[in-house]
Formats: structure tokens, C-alpha cells, sequence
């Protein structure tokens, strides 16, 4: 059966869809903040950590999609990765819980420099539908600085996809 | 039935807690008997007191921790008093004693793209001795931003109550309104709620297949389910013009139609599913290494399935035969033909081998829907008023249950929604232990329970 399937998917080619072009609007964002020595050092290639930092799941779950087949995010040389030690860039989504307030500042000092915050999703801009509550510190920058905002609730993988190649291009440019 | 008598019908296995949440000066209790029928229970607390339901009933300790939490309520002789929702300070785990313990915390923040909860092991050597789970961590305080909204901001917040099921929670929120209004909803609006519930629930089993499969570093079927989700998500957005399917169901019926191209391209999902998935289903049962990790990993006892009233696969997959379509049942269920799987076995492989089996029933049922789904008007408008309503709705996950209590002005004065999480949480720390610490993952995505929907 496996020799079945592995071989049908050797013939066919890869299902991977072409890129979006990248987000003008996110370019722009990023241009001033993007400095010439972290280009130099980082080329092409960004490791990843996810941070849900109070979201419903929704982006988590297109965030996941990012990686299957039709996106395959890692040939833009965009991988995600288990630590916050391995990372280049946080992307965090949810209103910022008063309960993940800490853990969120901890993740992002143990991410070495040069770093770059991404805040996913209506709730990390501003807190979303959640805004206004005690529980919630209410958006992303309101604890970290932040260097490029992908909005939506939630944003599809397209958008996501977008955001992310603007990042790549103005760190490699 | 009072509230102590409905205490000792759940130690007595009589009835099964639905739900246990408070407001301020007021305990309420839902509970559903052996005929499926929901009693509700209204208690005005004198000094912000009321009888312990976790002391004779263990499954309503962290219902009665959060309620403690949220609405200030104190439970009289609860086994356990520590905060569950509010973090204030360090947290004193239970102790496991023995000779060579070690403890291993993880979380808050996990390795993967998953949400966050803490997880306190304890192993001797490669074995749990024990689990201990804290959550709360994206408490986002639902509860007080339901309090006074307006109904179309309250369905808003249902939706996004956890996010991987948000068809399920806005119907659950929409059917709770309906109920406590005696609003009719028209039948069309019914059946593209069903479309809706069941593509959502598509989705969700085909990710929680591929994961499971993937922590146990069998990719491929990881990619191929993948590949299947997405093709679902691309077939929800051209329906309603949402991939999860957000704000789609509202109090009254449905915000929009179905539109045409969603019709043509579910028929093409289900095309697609019929052609793949069987061959999935055969690679997973003829794979030798991958059913070694799966059959007899984490086995949940079908004794605790019963006593915690666990829903949804987590139950099924341990004898206990729940699901809300069915009983009480909901439009336009009743008109469907479908079966609800169930086995004994309770380890990781039942859980996937009865997901499997509701992928096949999720198919037929859409393929009904398509071919029956009746014409006429999607919406019809809500008139403003009091009245107090419950629904249970038949998640991916298992049964949600919605209570809420409107004012005379429409707004709601009190919401509660009660995620399947909440008795499924619990039992994954039984099932976890005596099994190594590096089947947890597979274990835990097995159970696949919700942080977010959990933590409210």
C-alpha cells in the first residue's frame, strides 16, 4: 500500500501550489525596522517559534496549514522550530492573557537578537473580540515590540504566507 | 430533585453532570439522566456558600474550582481549594512519593503549534507515576464579556469561544437563544447548519488523524490527511465564505446562503475523500510499527469514561455511546440516517479507529444533506426578550452545552458554555499513567483536548 501511494506521488509531482506575491501593505511596515547587519547574518532562511498567547486556536490552525503540502512554507526557507533558543522570529497570536503575560515575556528573552516580533490575527493587534477584558492584557505590542502585524480572524494561510515572505524579503534586500 | 439529592444521583451514577458554573449569589447545576433528559438546578447561596458537588462527585472539582474563580462562590467541603483559572502566585502540585522519582514540567509554551497548558510529570525512569495538568493558561474571561452584550457580539464571542470548533459553539449559542425565545428557525437554515457542523467535523478528525500518526513520526499519513483537511477548508469557504466557517450561524438561522459554487465543490470533496481516504484507513491498519504505538497506548477504563460522562471520540472510543445528534437529538438529525460508532478498547488506536468511523458517517451524511437540503429563506429575525435556554450540540470533540439567560432588553444577562474538555482533561491524566513519557504526545493528541475552550 505504501509503495503504492509513494509512487503515485513520485509521478505526479508535488501538489505545492505557487507563491502569493508579498504583502506590499506588510513591506512597508517593515522597511524602517529591518537593520543591514541582521540581513547580513540571516540571508534567506528564518526559524520560527509560535506563541499562542491567549488565542481561540483559530490561527494556530491555519498557521499549522502553513506546513502541509499545498503550502509547504519551508521553500521559502521558512521553518518552524521547538525553541524560542532557535529562533529568529516569534509569531504571536491571541489578546495576551493576564495568565500568559509572563510566559510570552520569557519566551521573547530567551530568543537571541537580532529578533523580529509578528503579531497574527485581529486579537494580537488589539485584543479583537476580546478586547476590554480583565483577563486580557489586550494586544501583542502592548507587551513586545512588534515589527509587523498580519490581521485577520483568522488570517488564511495565503495572508500568512504574504506577511512572511515580506519579512523574508526585507531581511534579505 | 434539590441540590442535594441531584449531589447524591451523580455519586450514584443516576444522572451525569452536564455542567456546573455560577453567577454572583447563584450556583447552577446541569445534569442529564439516563432517558437523556437535562434537569437544571437553580441555587441562591446564602453568604456566598453552597454543598460541594466535587467531594461526592470528583468529576465536578474543576467546575467548582472555576466557579470558585469567576463568580466568587464558595464551595462547602470541596476536596480541593486551589485557583483554577486565576493564576495568582506559585501553584502547589500534588506530591508523588517513591523511591527514584524525577519530575519533568512542561509548558506553559510547547514545542509544536499547539496551545498552551502545563503539564507536571512524574517518572520513575521512562514510566509516569503521574500527570498533573494546569490550565487556564488563555482564560480570556468570556464569561464577564457575555455579561450585557448584545446578542450579535455574544454569538461572536460563542464563535471564538475555541476556535477549531466554532460551527459547534455558535450553534450551540444560537440554539440556546432560540430555545429560551421559542423562535422558529426555517428548515433550510437547519439543514445548512448540519452541512456546516459536519464539514467542521471533517476537518477536525482529519487533522487529529494525521497528528496522531505524526507523533508517531508516521508523515506520510500526516501529509495525505493534511492535504484532505484543506480540501474541506477550501470547500467551507466557498459555502459560506469562511474556511473555519466564523460568525456563519447566528441566532435565527444562517447569515448567508449556501452559495452555488460551495454546493459543486463539496460534491467534489466528497469525491476526493471517497477515492483517498479508503486507502489511508488500509495504510494505517497494515502499517505494523505505527499500530505498535497506537494499540493498547493510553487506555481509558470505559468505568471512568462512564463516571465522567466523557463525549465525543474520547467516550466512544471506551464504551460509552453519547452523542447529542442523537439524544437528546436536534433538526435535522432526526431525519438522518447515521450510526454512532463505538468500542471498548480505549487506547490511542479506538480513538483514531473511531474517528475513522465518523469520517465515513460525516460523508453520508453530507451526501444526504446535499440531496435533500430544502429551499426557502436562511434567516429569520430574532424579537428581543426575556427567557432563559439551554442547547447540547454534538461538537468534533464531543457535547457542548450552551445555557443563557436573556434580559427584556434582548441583551444577554448570563452566558455559560461548557466545553467536552472539561471531563476529558481529567481522564487523560488517568490514561497517561504507567506509559512511557514519550508516548504522552500521541496520548494526549489521541484525546486532543481544547486549552482554549476549557480555559474560557
Amino acid at each position: 500500500m505504501i509503495s503504492r501511494i509513494l509512487l503515485r506521488n513520485l509521478v505526479r509531482g508535488p501538489l505545492t501550489e505557487p507563491a502569493p506575491p508579498p504583502d506590499e501593505a506588510a513591506l512597508a511596515e517593515l522597511a524602517a525596522r529591518v537593520n543591514r547587519a541582521s540581513q547580513a547574518r540571516l540571508g534567506r532562511t528564518l526559524s520560527i517559534r509560535e506563541v499562542d498567547a491567549g488565542s481561540c486556536n483559530g490561527c494556530e490552525l491555519e498557521i499549522h496549514a502553513l506546513n502541509n503540502v499545498l503550502y509547504d512554507l519551508e521553500r521559502f526557507g521558512l521553518r518552524f522550530v521547538a525553541s524560542p533558543r532557535h529562533a529568529d522570529v516569534l509569531l504571536v497570536t491571541g489578546p495576551v492573557t493576564v495568565n500568559m503575560r509572563e510566559a510570552l515575556e520569557r519566551t521573547y528573552q530567551a530568543t537571541p537578537d537580532p529578533k523580529w516580533v509578528v503579531a497574527v490575527g485581529d486579537c494580537a493587534r488589539n485584543g479583537g473580540v476580546f478586547a476590554g477584558s480583565a483577563a486580557c492584557v489586550g494586544g501583542v505590542s502592548a507587551v513586545l515590540p512588534v515589527d509587523l502585524h498580519i490581521p485577520g480572524c483568522p488570517p488564511s494561510p495565503n495572508a500568512l504566507l504574504k506577511g512572511l515572505l515580506a519579512l523574508v524579503e526585507s531581511v534579505s534586500t | 430533585m434539590n441540590w442535594t439529592q441531584a449531589i447524591e444521583r451523580l455519586r450514584t451514577g443516576e444522572c451525569s453532570l452536564v455542567s456546573l458554573w455560577g453567577e454572583p449569589g447563584r450556583a447552577h447545576m446541569a445534569l442529564i439522566d439516563t432517558k437523556s433528559k437535562i434537569h437544571l438546578l437553580d441555587l441562591m447561596c446564602e453568604e456566598n456558600r453552597f454543598p460541594s458537588v466535587g467531594r461526592a462527585h470528583p468529576p465536578a472539582i474543576r467546575l467548582e474550582r472555576a466557579l470558585r474563580d469567576l463568580a466568587g462562590l464558595e464551595p462547602e467541603g470541596a476536596p480541593d481549594t486551589r485557583p483554577w483559572l486565576r493564576h495568582a502566585g506559585a501553584y502547589a502540585f500534588l506530591p508523588a512519593e517513591g523511591e527514584s522519582l524525577h519530575q519533568i514540567p512542561v509548558g506553559p509554551v510547547h514545542a509544536g503549534i499547539i496551545e498552551p497548558g502545563h503539564f507536571r510529570f512524574t517518572a520513575n525512569g521512562e514510566t509516569v507515576v503521574r500527570l498533573e495538568e494546569r490550565l487556564g493558561y488563555v482564560h480570556k474571561g468570556i464569561d464577564a464579556l457575555m455579561a450585557g452584550a448584545p446578542l450579535e457580539r455574544a454569538a461572536a464571542l460563542a464563535g471564538r469561544v475555541s476556535g477549531d470548533s466554532t460551527v459547534a459553539y455558535a450553534l450551540a449559542f444560537s440554539m440556546a437563544v432560540e430555545s429560551a425565545l421559542g423562535a422558529q428557525v426555517p428548515p433550510r437554515a437547519l439543514w445548512l447548519r448540519a452541512l456546516a457542523g459536519e464539514l467542521e467535523r471533517l476537518a477536525n478528525h482529519f487533522g487529529d488523524i494525521g497528528a496522531v500518526c505524526n507523533d508517531a513520526s508516521f508523515s506520510i499519513m500526516h501529509a495525505s490527511c493534511g492535504l484532505l483537511r484543506e480540501q474541506v477548508l477550501r470547500a467551507s469557504n466557498a459555502c459560506f465564505g469562511h474556511r473555519l466557517m466564523m460568525d456563519c450561524v447566528v441566532p435565527g438561522g444562517m447569515r448567508s446562503d449556501l452559495a452555488a459554487q460551495g454546493e459543486r465543490e463539496v460534491r467534489a470533496l466528497l469525491a476526493l475523500v471517497a477515492r483517498r481516504f479508503p486507502e489511508l484507513v488500509d495504510l494505517y491498519e497494515n502499517t505494523a510499527s505505527l499500530k505498535d504505538r497506537t494499540v493498547d497506548t493510553g487506555i481509558l477504563s470505559p468505568a471512568l469514561a462512564q463516571q465522567y460522562a466523557a463525549g465525543g471520540y474520547v467516550g466512544r472510543a471506551s464504551g460509552r455511546q453519547f452523542d447529542a445528534r442523537r439524544t437528546p437529538g436536534y433538526a435535522p438529525y432526526d431525519e438522518l440516517e447515521f450510526e454512532v460508532p463505538m468500542v471498548q478498547a480505549g487506547d490511542v488506536n479506538a480513538r483514531v479507529w473511531i474517528r475513522m468511523q465518523e469520517v465515513e458517517q460525516s460523508l453520508a451524511l453530507l451526501e444526504q444533506i446535499l440531496e435533500r437540503l430544502p429551499p426557502g429563506p436562511v434567516f429569520s429575525p430574532i424579537a428581543p426578550a426575556q427567557g432563559e435556554g439551554t442547547a447540547l450540540v454534538e461538537g468534533f470533540r464531543g457535547d457542548i452545552f450552551a445555557w443563557i439567560r436573556l434580559g427584556a432588553d434582548g441583551r444577554v444577562e448570563r452566558c455559560h458554555l461548557r466545553d467536552p474538555s472539561w471531563f476529558q482533561w481529567p481522564l487523560l491524566e488517568a490514561a497517561i499513567e504507567g506509559n512511557i513519557v514519550a508516548d504522552f504526545p500521541l496520548c494526549n493528541k489521541s484525546f486532543n483536548c481544547s486549552y482554549s475552550g476549557h480555559d474560557l
